[in-house]
C-alpha cells in the first residue's frame, strides 16, 4: 500500500471518561482499575455475572457512590469536562435532574407510585422549571403515546399498571427532560419474555432516534446484542474483555467470555 | 485504480478455552483485492475459511495478524486494527454485508427491516419504505406480508428479506454469503440481476456461492481460499 493507514477522522469528544476506577470494601474489591471512554450517541453494555462488579461500576460512574481510587469526568453542556467528584451541589443537581436518566431494574424504584403516570413524567419536568400546566400535561402525554402507554390512563397511578406498562413509564419519567446519557440497570430484568422484546425494541427506536448515548447493566447478552454498540465484560471487579458488541459476542477471545457466550440456552 | 479492498497477511485462529484452550488455525496470509466494480467469489471447500474471510473484512472476527485495507470516505482504514467506533463508521457508510440468515428484531414489519439501512443514513421513512416495496416487489414479496415480521416467514423468504436490505443502501462495498442458497430458480435470477447492476453502479462485492452456474455468472475473479487454510 503505498499511502499509509488513516484513522478515521473524528472530531466528537468523548461525554463521560472513567479513569482508573476502583472501589473496594475493606479487603474486598468490588471493582478493580476501570478505564473507558464513551462517545455522544453510544451505547455501552456491561455484561457479566451476579457479583462481577457491573452494578458498583454503574453507581460509580452515575456518581451514586465515590470511588476508593479514580475518577470519572463528563463533559458538561458548556462543553467543559468536569470532575464528578468535583461537582457543586447545584451542578450535580442539573445532572440528575435534566442531563442524566437512570432506569432501575424495579421500577418502583424509579417511579412515585402514589401519584398519576402523568405526575410521574411532569414532576421532572417542573423540577427544570416548567410551570406551565397545559404544556406539561401536553408533553406528559405525547410521552406516554410514545412509549406505548394508553393515555386514558394518564391520571392512573402507576401502582395499578402492569410490570411492563411500569417500566415504559419510568422511561418516559427519564426521558422527558432530553439528556444526554442515560444509565439503565437491567431495565428488562423482571419481564416476561414477550415484554422484553417490546420493550428492547422501543428502548432501541428511543436511543437511535434522540442520538442518547447509555450505559447499559445487563446478565442478557440477548439485550447486549440488541441493544449496545460496544460491550465491556467483567469478572471479579475487572474489565476482562472489551469491543465491538458483535466482535465480543461472535468471536470471544477471554475463556469466561467464551464460557458466557456459550452457555446461552437456544430458544 | 485503486482498489476498494486491500488485504494482506491477514491470519486468524480460534483458540477454545472451554476444550483445553485447543488452537484451531482458520487462515494465514489471506492477500488479495477487490477493485470497484468488480465481484470477486471466494472458492474452496466447506470449512476452509470463506465465511470467516468475510467476517474479518466486515469486522465481525477480529484478526490476529496482517491488515485488512477499506477505502472509507476517501481514506484508507485498517479494520484490523481499528476502534470500535471506527468499525461503526466504515458500517454505516461503507460496507454491507448479506448473510445466510436474518437476524431481525422482534416486532419489527418487514418493510422496515428492509428500509432500515436507509433510514440510518438520513433519508426520509416514507421515501426509504417506498424504496424498500420496490425492492420486496422484485423479490416476490407478496405485499399483504410486508407490514408482518419475517420472523414467520418461510426460509427462503427471509433470505429475500435479507437480501433486499442488504441491496437497498447505496454503499460502495457488499459481501454476500451465499446469497442464493435456499432460493427458487426464478429468485436466483432476479439477485444475479441486482448484483450485475451493482457492478455497474461501480460496487466492489465479494462473495461465497456454492452454486457454479450463480458463480460462473457473477465472478470476474475467483480466490481460492484453500491455500489460506492450508497455509495455517
Amino acid at each position: 500500500m503505498a499511502e499509509s493507514l488513516t484513522a478515521v477522522q473524528d472530531n466528537d469528544q468523548p461525554l463521560l471518561m472513567a479513569e482508573g476506577l476502583s472501589k473496594t470494601y475493606g479487603r474486598l474489591a468490588a471493582c478493580r482499575e476501570v478505564s473507558f471512554a464513551l462517545y455522544p450517541g453510544e451505547v455501552l453494555a456491561i455484561v457479566g455475572e451476579s457479583g462481577s462488579g457491573k452494578s458498583t461500576l454503574l453507581q460509580l460512574l452515575s456518581a451514586q457512590l465515590a470511588p476508593s481510587a479514580g475518577n470519572v469526568s463528563y463533559r458538561m453542556r458548556d462543553g467543559v469536562m468536569r470532575d464528578l467528584a468535583a461537582l457543586g451541589e447545584a451542578e450535580r443537581r442539573f445532572l440528575f435532574r435534566t442531563d442524566w436518566g437512570y432506569v432501575h431494574q424495579d421500577p418502583v424504584l424509579g417511579l412515585r407510585m402514589a401519584v398519576s403516570a402523568g405526575a410521574n413524567v411532569g414532576e421532572r419536568l417542573m423540577a427544570v422549571g416548567a410551570n406551565h400546566y397545559g404544556r406539561i400535561r401536553h408533553t406528559a402525554t405525547s410521552w406516554l403515546e410514545r412509549v406505548e402507554i394508553d393515555v386514558g390512563r394518564i391520571d392512573d397511578a402507576p401502582r395499578t399498571y402492569s410490570g411492563g406498562m411500569r417500566q415504559r413509564l419510568q422511561i418516559a419519567r427519564n426521558l422527558v427532560t432530553e439528556p444526554r446519557l442515560v444509565f439503565m440497570d437491567e431495565p428488562t430484568g423482571g419481564l416476561d419474555v414477550s415484554v422484553q422484546a417490546r420493550l428492547l425494541d422501543l428502548m432501541r427506536n428511543l436511543v437511535s432516534e434522540l442520538g442518547l448515548a447509555a450505559i447499559v447493566v445487563t446478565h442478557d447478552l440477548a439485550v447486549a446484542r440488541l441493544l449496545s454498540h460496544r460491550v465491556m465484560v467483567m469478572k471479579g471487579g475487572r474489565v476482562i474483555e472489551t469491543g465491538l458488541t458483535d466482535q465480543v459476542l461472535d468471536d470471544p477471545r477471554e475463556p469466561y467470555t467464551q464460557l458466557l457466550v456459550s452457555s446461552i440456552l437456544p430458544a | 485504480m485503486t482498489p476498494m479492498i486491500d488485504i494482506r497477511q491477514a491470519e486468524k485462529t480460534f483458540i477454545m478455552h472451554l476444550q483445553g484452550g485447543i488452537e484451531l488455525p482458520v487462515v494465514r496470509g489471506v492477500t488479495f483485492h477487490v477493485e470497484p466494480g468488480e465481484c470477486v467469489v471466494l472458492s474452496g471447500p466447506s470449512g476452509a475459511g470463506k465465511s470467516s474471510i468475510l467476517k474479518m473484512i466486515f469486522g465481525n472476527y477480529r484478526c490476529d495478524g496482517g491488515c485488512i485495507g477499506i477505502r472509507h470516505q476517501g481514506a484508507l482504514v485498517d479494520l484490523a486494527s481499528a476502534e470500535p467506533r471506527q468499525i461503526l463508521s466504515v458500517r454505516r457508510a461503507t460496507i454491507g454485508y448479506v448473510s445466510q440468515f436474518l437476524r431481525a428484531v422482534p416486532r419489527v414489519a418487514t418493510i422496515d427491516v428492509v428500509a432500515e439501512p436507509l433510514i440510518a443514513n438520513g433519508m426520509a421513512r416514507p421515501e426509504a419504505q417506498e424504496r424498500a416495496g420496490q425492492l420486496l416487489r422484485r423479490l416476490n414479496i407478496p405485499e399483504r406480508l410486508w407490514t408482518l415480521p419475517p420472523s414467520t416467514f418461510s426460509g427462503g423468504e427471509q433470505q429475500r428479506v435479507n437480501i433486499a436490505r442488504g441491496f437497498i443502501s447505496e454503499l460502495p462495498i457488499l459481501l454476500l454469503d451465499e446469497p442464493t442458497a435456499s432460493l427458487d430458480a426464478a429468485n436466483r435470477a432476479v439477485v444475479v440481476e441486482l448484483i450485475d447492476r451493482k457492478k455497474r453502479a461501480g460496487v466492489a462485492m465479494v462473495a461465497i456461492v456454492h452454486d457454479d452456474e450463480i458463480r460462473h455468472r457473477i465472478a470476474d475473479r475467483i480466490v481460492d481460499v484453500t491455500s489460506f487454510a492450508s497455509a495455517a
